[in-house]
């Protein structure tokens, strides 16, 4: 501290040069066989091994340089002292204010601008495709946000509660005996047109419920325990809906879910459908904006209640948690409770959206519900930065929309051959980017935390003080 | 409550002829624990302790390092739960040894009458301690919620009454005014506590980037938050400088005097012991020693034998005068 900052230590190149090396060498192990070698089938159905010398050298060497800059990279930042920002600048938070209702009001004319721009048939892709799935992830993303980013519980099954939500609104809406009795009670229409409205409410409380249930076993676990048993909840789930077949339809999944009602007006081409009432021609593109707004204001609810959670005594509690358990107990606060309704409440905004995911897909099946989808959710809170509305959106947007985006890049065939699928390079990308953020930013993008209350001044707290929790 | 008022202390005299002699932990108790046990396998951390702490008492607690004092404050608080042993704590004038066997033969944890509440700490689960019970506590190594700023480690301290302000969240979330009152009743109360720590102009910082001094200044302000009877301090001036040290002592006295809240300590430091405690009970490896005055304590051979490890008399003089005892 007192010292003069002392002439930089020259850069070892010998020392950058062997690491990249051995970097190199472990990637040519790896490669050879993966990349280096590729079947393929002769005229007269033999197997042969086409060797590729050329994409191998390829990559070996973009391990090699990439390693070395790493390194390279380290070395002229490793004597630099780190100086924590005490407090971070207020301007974090003004972008996080500001951007997010930035983002808002884009999201509001988001349709009409695409509607626009690219005409009713080619907007269904752009608002369905990419909106209504981005945004379905921001939700849930969020949802997910109380329990790991707010609690500090790590949730490996999150995907389960988004399960219960989509099959609780399939199930009730195609039930026979459910039709039956609305028929009796309120007249033939009324249960298919009105179905989501009123089982949205009822998947939110029954994910709850099971939020409390899987809550109760894992009270007492800790860090990977819980991990491991979370995640095995979310296979249970999904093995439950695979096997018992009277229940869910096994791997057939439930289909003819009914689709949400303008409020009782269908959208359909008949008389009494949303075009015709509102004297518009039909197409089936306000149907997909109507689900978008849906999603919006699910996903803007799920926000605007996680914020106010925040700044009330529940929210500060998981907060604290997160921070100390111990500490917490010695308050007086009730540690098994905190942790039940951070769980219940994560799990009810997971089973709102799942609720709307059978309803805008119109069918379901196990095979939406699987750990992959956990995880990217999961990834979705990490990369966004733990605690943070904002990050969601952008590790949303980068994630999920990146994954689209690549759908989109068909040009790319014009240098690597029409065999050449950009989409199935997803994995690939995902990995490099979670690779990436955690040496750039292991704390996510997001990473400033904004106190729930505050005497003079809203000062952020940097991350390297708020802690990831333990459980 | 009931306190006749406190003597005025001068910060550095010793006074002992000013000091209340220790028969208030006799007259007006506030803690009785008796035949205290705790068991880490086979080690016996704790053995067969009793002791008093009298209401409005600064009461000691010292030993020579692993004497089984934090383990004391475990069981005390709940985190432990004692091999055997009780622990009775009143609210307010119940006679504790016409009620307590009474109540050991109910499977209650506590016992009402018109004079005030007992309670049997070792039957009530660690929350509970704190909530109902009243007891707070610091930790020898700090735990505050680092990521959060110095008022929002006291507005958690404050989870309880707010929680039932906010209707159990839904009044909160709808935003209704009894909320609102009540939270800016903890800001206000939050502020005197920061105020009296000279934490206050700290108050939006976050609490890990806070120096350690006002670290441990802090966590007694957050256990005081929770308006306790009893405050059980381990090591509160462990790593703090002369000057944090005695302004400690003088925030000690001020907790005592001026909220009626009874004080158990666990100190090494010897010159605050002797300073500010009314009451000292010695441990070493688990058991009683000694249990007095502080001068009583002070001169008890058996403490200055075990305090500091020394049998032949003259090498005890020697330290004790290193020492400055
Ligand atoms: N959870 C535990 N499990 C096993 N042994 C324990 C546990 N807690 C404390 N002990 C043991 O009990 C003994 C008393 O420990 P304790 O921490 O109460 O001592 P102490 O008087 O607070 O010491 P110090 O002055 O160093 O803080 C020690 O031998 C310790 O190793
Ligand atoms: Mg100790």
């Amino acid at each position: 501290m007192m010292m003069e900052a002392p002439a930089r230590e020259p850069v070892n190149f010998a020392g950058l040069l062997k690491d990249a090396v051995f970097a190199a060498a472990i990637a040519f192990g790896l490669f050879s066989l993966m990349l280096g070698l590729k079947t393929d089938q002769t005229l007269n159905n033999q197997m042969v091994l086409v060797p590729r010398p050329g994409l191998l050298a390829t990559v070996v060497g973009l391990v090699f340089i990439g390693r070395f800059l790493i390194g390279y990279w380290q070395a002229i930042n490793a004597g630099k002292i780190k100086k924590r920002k005490a407090a971070a600048t207020p301007l974090a938070l003004k972008i996080e204010k500001y951007g997010t209702a930035a983002f808002v009001g884009f999201l509001f004319v988001y349709p009409m601008m695409v509607l626009g721009t690219a005409g009713p048939s080619g907007a269904i892709k752009w608002i369905d495709n990419l909106g209504i799935q981005i945004l379905i992830y921001i939700m849930l993303g969020w949802g997910l946000n109380i329990v790991v980013g707010l609690a500090g519980l790590l949730d490996l099954g999150y995907v389960a509660f988004y399960a219960v939500g989509a099959y609780s609104y399939a199930l009730l809406a195609t039930s026979e005996p459910v039709k039956e009795f609305m028929a009796g009670a309120v007249g033939p229409t009324f249960w298919p047109l009105w179905a989501f409205w009123i089982c949205l409410p009822v998947a939110g409380i029954l994910a709850a419920f099971w939020g409390v249930l899987l809550g109760f076993p894992v009270l007492r676990l800790r860090g990977d325990y819980l991990a491991i048993v979370t995640l095995a909840f979310g296979e249970i789930i999904r093995l439950v809906l695979i096997n018992w077949v009277e229940f869910s339809g096994g791997y057939a999944g439930i289909s003819s879910i009914p689709r949400p009602s303008f409020f009782g007006v269908p959208f359909n081409a008949t008389e009494s459908g949303f075009a015709a009432t509102f004297g518009l021609e039909f197409t089936p593109i306000y149907r997909t904006i109507f689900l978008f707004y849906v999603i919006l204001i699910l996903a803007l609810i799920t926000a605007l209640v996680s914020t106010r959670l925040r700044r009330l005594p529940v929210g500060r509690a998981w907060e604290a948690l997160r921070e100390d358990e111990i500490a917490c107990r010695s308050l007086g606060i009730n540690t098994v409770n905190t942790k039940l309704t951070a769980f219940a409440i994560g799990a009810m905004f997971g089973g709102f959206a799942g609720a709307f995911f059978a309803a805008r897909q119109g069918f379901i099946s196990p095979e939406s519900f699987v750990f992959l989808e956990s995880a990217q959710i999961l990834a979705i809170v990490v990369l966004g930065g733990m605690g943070s509305l904002l990050g969601v959106v952008i590790a949303s947007i980068l994630l999920v929309g990146g994954v689209e985006l690549l759908r989109e890049l068909d040009f790319l065939k014009a240098y690597f051959g029409d065999n050449f699928d950009p989409a199935q390079y997803r994995m690939l990308i995902f990995g490099a980017c979670m690779v990436l953020m955690m040496l750039w930013k292991p704390r996510g993008l997001i990473s400033v935390r904004e106190p729930s209350v505050f005497l003079k001044e809203k000062k952020a707290v940097s991350s390297d003080l708020v802690k990831e929790g333990h459980g | 409550m009931d306190d006749p008022p406190a003597p005025a202390c001068s910060p550095r005299a010793p006074a002992p002829a000013e000091r209340r002699i220790l028969m208030r932990a006799l007259s007006d108790p506030i803690l009785k624990v008796q035949n205290l046990t705790m068991r880490f396998g086979g080690l016996v951390a704790v053995n067969d302790l009793t002791f008093t702490a009298g209401r409005g008492d600064i009461t000691a607690l010292i030993g020579p390092n692993g004497a089984g004092k934090t383990t004391v404050f475990n069981c005390i608080t709940g985190f432990y739960k004692p091999t055997t042993g009780r622990m009775a704590l009143r609210h307010g004038a119940i006679d504790i040894d016409a009620h307590v066997e009474r109540l050991t033969d109910t499977p209650n944890d506590h016992i009402s009458t018109a004079d005030g509440r007992l309670y049997l700490l070792e039957r009530m689960p660690d929350f509970q301690v704190s909530a109902r019970a009243k007891v707070a506590r610091t930790f020898q190594n700090i735990r505050l919620f680092s990521g959060m700023t110095v008022l929002e480690n006291l507005m958690v301290a404050q989870h309880n009454p707010l929680m039932v302000a906010s209707n159990w969240t839904i009044g909160g979330l709808l935003g209704f005014a009894g909320f609102r009152n009540r939270e800016k009743a903890a800001i206000e109360s939050a502020k005197y506590w920061l105020e009296k720590t000279r934490l206050i102009d700290r108050a939006d910082d976050p609490a890990g980037d806070l120096p350690y001094g006002d670290q441990r200044r802090l966590e007694i302000a957050r256990a005081m938050c929770t308006e306790p009877v009893l405050l059980c301090l381990d090591e509160p001036a462990a790593g703090l400088n002369p000057r944090e040290s005695l302004e400690l002592n003088a925030l000690l006295r001020s907790i005592r005097d001026d909220h009626g809240t009874s004080l158990l300590l666990i100190e090494h430091d010897m010159s605050v012991v002797m300073e500010i405690s009314d009451h000292v009970v010695v441990l070493d490896y688990g058991t009683k020693i000694s249990d007095g005055t502080p001068d009583q304590v002070k001169s008890d051979p058996r403490v200055i034998a075990a305090y500091l490890g020394a049998e032949d008399e003259a090498e005890v003089e020697k330290i004790e005068a290193e020492v400055g005892l």
